[in-house]
């Protein structure tokens, strides 16, 4: 059986073929992931709105971010997943870069530095670390879409690399939660690429040292911080604890219906702490109750299982690859976000994807998103052209 | 193409693809299943401790505390008020460095070490977080211009506006108004923390202990809604305070003043009553002090020298201090005798200036050296003669003695609402059996008929046994209180029961006896003070003795030191007809009753009885 009638066979079998494209698939947009992209931002700035204390240039400046996010979906949603492919190692240099470019000349608050500002427009500011959340996933993807699945040794070591340089320059800066996302991203890959199992055990056999060897020597005070914060929060109430007791109080206190829009008094009284950044989901919690998260989780949902559908359906491991790696990274962050302020994990700041305020954010995930669309609706004329 | 990409698998590519995505999808839905788990423990399960703890958050009560009663004199002139004062308060969770900004404010305006280390110490009792923790009481106008000046250096720190106590008469009253200070560790744990939330000051003595309960009022309260820095930002509820009861005492601030100013320069007491109604009219100690001092804490230097000073003006004579009545309860004992049936009034001894109990060989001495001659009652009370009450004493025996004194209110608490009283003592059998041990001695009957001996008594006593007589036996309740504005809560004692005699005319023989005291040229107070009045007196001298004379030796002043000079006791009422005023001075080593006592009280009656004479003689002059 030649390759080649194999993929066609099993593309067949997905019954791709059966359906002739349609006016979405010709803007190479998919109308699910719209919508539900459309539905979670939308909803995101009504939670924003309450959490920020209705403040009009948050707001303006979010609302700005998610039109260019939109905006660049769709134009990532007009580009070939080949030219990602061809591209990968390219940016992969340009993200490695702009990285050590940070460490080297980056601002920053609350002792990291994570921004770097657009030459000439130095209110413009951007976090290359966001960017490496992207280029990640594509150039492991291109990586071992390149070999033989599933990974021999060697590639496993060589993705490894590729995942361990830009990850220990984010850590670096430091920002502990997006070298953790990167790192998840470049992994997933290598997970859905079939590693072999004994790997994936060796690798929990490692790890126990591995946590060892970063407490002592690679976490900084302040990490170490919030991991016993975490595990201990009433302990100093005050201080390091005040975060995850009163994130906790706000969600607690939504009860199942929820307090009412704009009537949360953990947030509006200022004891739920980046009430508009990491911390939003509390808001949620509390304004609108249990019934709220779960709604906020169902769309949440829409997107993952979309985002695994496209990734079943791919046509090349290259599209496979990277689509279940956006779609899981991007389950991640909700996980860690949601794990961290309702005080399940350890606090890592980590926003709450399209709906925390953060321009850089944003406009990743929604490129990601892109790419997801461009994957779906490339399909087609991938098999017609190759 | 490149060449490897020839030797993939496709096949096997897409099951291992498909195998990972399928198990990716299963841990996916159990981590959201454990999300939903998180979340539906706190909002469900822990819905009510969670949304308890966000109240408890946001919502605060704030104490309103309610202004104390005010209380007056007879006339309504104000004794004690309260005025504003205001606090310089620190909030500790909204100052980063404490020690910096208690540093910078002294740099600013004059605070002691003693207010910082007051401040250090009241910051580590239990408190609300948020409560402001006062550093520096009683700020001058000039400090809070200065502090306001520079509010923007100091968040967290806080002009406090507070009403505190305000004794405008000071001194003269300091003992039976009393004082409020600030509530101590020992009263925290007794008091209702709901009743004085707010409140940093409790009655401390007199009236202002006394009647605590209602002069407190009640604590109002504001329900507010907090931000995590304790800022109010708005009003839920607000229950306002009642404020305390207002007072009017029988006290007359006049009579008060020329009391304290009777006695200046020496240690005594004075109590005054009204006999138709009990009420105290006037009730000094001196030496005294300002009661003001102690009312937002006293520093602790000057509150040693008040308590170590040797004269100690802290100490409350009129009602704490314990003297041997002496003489003055001789007309008592003249109409329990009456009554009883020991003496006849026209029953005389003989006194050679001495009494001896037969076949003893001890010599009790009259105060007369060579002694009075023939005596009879009424003289025995006039001249004061010892020798007479010796006799008196020992026939009617210490039990009946013991009886007709209590009957008079000696030996027990019996005013209404005067904070600190002792008890005094009149000795009986059972008492020295039971405190002593040993059984009771005739030669014990005969000094306690002169008011000697165990026999001891309070000025507050002495002036209400003195009401009782003037009211012939009908007995009233020494009270301060004479009207409140709202009802007073406070459990009042009732007062004791009337003495009735076998006939009536024994108390105007009594009566009789304690005018001449004063009247007749012979009594023991006629020279001192009986010569120019313009109303009747009734009155009986006593000295105590402060130390034991040896058998063959002479009272002399000269030779003892002041410390151990007699104590000047003097009893009186006026006018007998229609009696106003009942008195009891003490002055403590002031000598004989007659020299040292009797002119203050005359002082203090004649305050009383000439504006009220005059104004009677001028209605009668316009009747006419």
């Amino acid at each position: 059986m030649s390759p080649e009638y194999v993929r066609q066979l099993s593309s067949v079998t997905h019954g791709q073929l059966s359906k002739p494209p349609g006016f979405w698939f010709k803007l190479h947009l998919d109308p699910i992931l719209l919508g539900a992209l459309l539905l979670l931002t939308a909803g995101g700035l009504f939670i924003l709105f309450s959490a920020s204390g209705q403040s009009e240039s948050i707001m303006t400046r979010q609302s700005i971010y998610l039109a260019i996010g939109f905006v660049v979906m769709a134009l990532f949603a007009q580009v070939p997943p080949r030219i990602f492919c061809r591209w990968a190692p390219w940016v992969y240099l340009i993200g490695l870069a702009l990285l050590v470019a940070v460490l080297l000349f980056g601002t920053g608050a609350k002792g990291a530095q994570r921004w770097i500002a657009v030459p000439g427009m130095s209110s413009v500011r951007f976090q290359p670390s966001e960017i490496m959340k992207l280029v990640m996933p594509i150039v492991v993807a291109w990586f071992l879409s390149k070999h033989i699945v599933p990974p021999s040794f060697k590639a496993v070591i060589g993705t490894l690399l590729l995942v361990a340089i830009p990850v220990g320059l984010i850590a670096k800066q430091p920002d502990l939660g997006t070298s953790l996302l990167v790192a998840a991203a470049g992994i997933f890959v290598l997970l859905l690429a079939g590693l072999r199992w004994r790997f994936i055990f060796g690798a929990v056999m490692l790890a126990v040292p591995a946590v060892y060897v970063m407490w002592h020597f690679v976490m900084r005070e302040y990490q170490k911080q919030r991991v016993l914060t975490f595990l201990e929060p009433e302990k100093d109430p005050w201080g390091a604890g005040w975060n995850i007791i009163q994130s906790k109080v706000a969600i607690g206190s939504g009860g199942i219906h929820g307090k009412g829009w704009l009537a949360g008094t953990q947030s509006h009284l200022d004891f739920l702490p980046e009430s508009h950044t990491d911390f939003i989901i509390a808001v949620l919690a509390e304004e609108f109750g249990l019934i709220g998260v779960v709604l906020l989780l169902c769309v949440y949902a829409v997107i993952i299982t979309r985002g695994i559908i496209i990734s079943a359906k791919a046509q090349t491991l290259f599209g496979k690859l990277l689509a279940g790696s956006v779609t899981l990274t991007f389950f991640v962050y909700i996980f860690v976000n949601i794990g961290m302020v309702s005080g399940l994990l350890p606090v890592v700041g980590v926003p709450l994807p399209l709906v925390s305020r953060g321009g850089t954010s944003i406009v990743t995930l929604m490129a990601g998103f892109g790419i997801l669309m461009s994957i779906h609706t490339h399909r087609t004329l991938l098999g017609r052209t190759t | 193409m490149n060449d490897r990409d020839t030797l993939k698998d496709h096949r096997r590519e897409v099951k291992i693809f498909k195998n990972r995505i399928v198990l990716a999808a299963f841990c996916l839905v159990l981590l959201t299943g454990l999300l939903l788990s998180r979340l539906f423990v706190l909002q469900v399960v822990q819905y009510e401790e969670l949304s308890t703890k966000s109240d408890e958050n946001r919502i605060h009560l704030k104490p309103i505390p309610p202004t104390r009663g005010l209380i007056y004199d007879t006339h309504g002139i104000l004794l004690a008020d309260n005025k504003p004062s205001f606090n310089l308060s620190l909030i500790k969770e909204r100052i980063k460095d404490l020690d910096t900004t208690v540093r910078d404010l002294a740099s600013l305006i004059n605070i002691s070490e003693e207010e910082v280390q007051g401040f250090y110490k009241r910051l580590r009792k239990r408190r609300a977080p948020y409560e402001p923790v006062p550093l520096k009481h009683g700020l001058t106008e000039e400090e809070i211009a200065i502090i306001s000046v520079n509010e923007q250096r100091f968040t967290g720190v806080e002009i406090e506006a507070q009403l505190v106590r305000f004794y405008p008469q000071a001194e003269p009253f300091a003992h039976a108004v009393g004082y409020v200070g600030k509530i101590n560790e020992r009263e925290l744990k007794r008091l209702d923390p709901q009743k004085y939330s707010g409140m940093r000051s409790i009655g401390k003595i007199g009236v202002e202990r006394f009647y605590e309960e209602d002069l407190l009022g009640q604590v109002g309260y504001q329900e507010v809604e907090t931000n995590a820095r304790g800022r109010v930002l708005r009003v839920l509820n607000q229950q306002d305070p009642q404020p305390g009861v207002n007072l009017t005492l029988y006290l007359d601030s006049y009579l008060q003043q020329v009391s304290y100013e009777a006695l200046a320069g020496k240690r005594g007491a004075i109590v005054a009553i009204e006999p138709k109604t009990g009420g105290i009219l006037a009730m000094v100690s001196q030496p005294s002090y300002d009661p003001n001092l102690f009312v937002s804490g006293i520093p602790y230097k000057t509150y040693s020298v008040l308590r170590d000073h040797p004269d100690r003006p802290l100490y409350n004579r009129a009602s704490l201090g314990e003297y041997p009545p002496a003489s003055t309860i001789k007309p008592m004992l003249a109409l329990a005798a009456l009554d009883l049936g020991v003496r006849e009034p026209s029953f005389k001894i003989f006194d050679p200036g001495y009494y001896k109990l037969p076949n003893k060989p001890r010599l009790y001495r009259n105060w007369k050296r060579g002694g009075h001659g023939w005596v009879n009652l009424e003289r025995a009370v006039y001249v004061s003669n010892d020798t007479y009450f010796y006799d008196l004493a020992l026939n009617m025996g210490i039990d009946d003695l013991h009886d007709y004194l209590t009957k008079f209110g000696l030996g027990k608490r019996t005013a209404m609402d005067v904070a600190e009283q002792r008890p005094g003592l009149i000795p009986s059998r059972e008492w020295k059996e039971g405190v002593k041990g040993v059984p009771w001695f005739p030669g014990e009957t005969l000094i306690s008929g002169i008011g000697q001996g165990y026999m001891l008594s309070t000025p507050l006593q002495l002036a209400t046994a003195t009401a009782v007589i003037a009211n012939r036996g009908k007995w009233i309740q020494p009270k301060l209180l004479k009207s409140a504005s709202g009802e007073i809560k406070r459990e009042l004692p009732t007062a004791p029961e009337s003495i009735e005699v076998s006939n009536p005319a024994y108390w105007d023989f009594v009566n009789e006896s304690m005018r001449k005291v004063v009247h007749d040229p012979r009594g023991t107070a006629n020279y001192r003070i009986g010569k120019d009045l313009q109303y009747t007196m009734a009155g009986k001298t006593g000295t105590a003795q402060v130390v034991g004379i040896k058998q063959n030796e002479r009272y002399d002043a000269k030779k003892l030191k002041k410390i151990h000079h007699d104590h000047g006791l003097f009893i009186a009422f006026a006018p007998i007809e229609n009696p106003q005023i009942a008195i009891a001075v003490i002055v403590e080593n002031g000598g004989g009753g007659s020299s040292a006592a009797a002119p203050v009280a005359r002082k203090v009656l004649d305050a009383y009885l000439l504006p009220k004479l005059a104004e009677q003689r001028l209605a009668v002059s316009k009747s006419e």
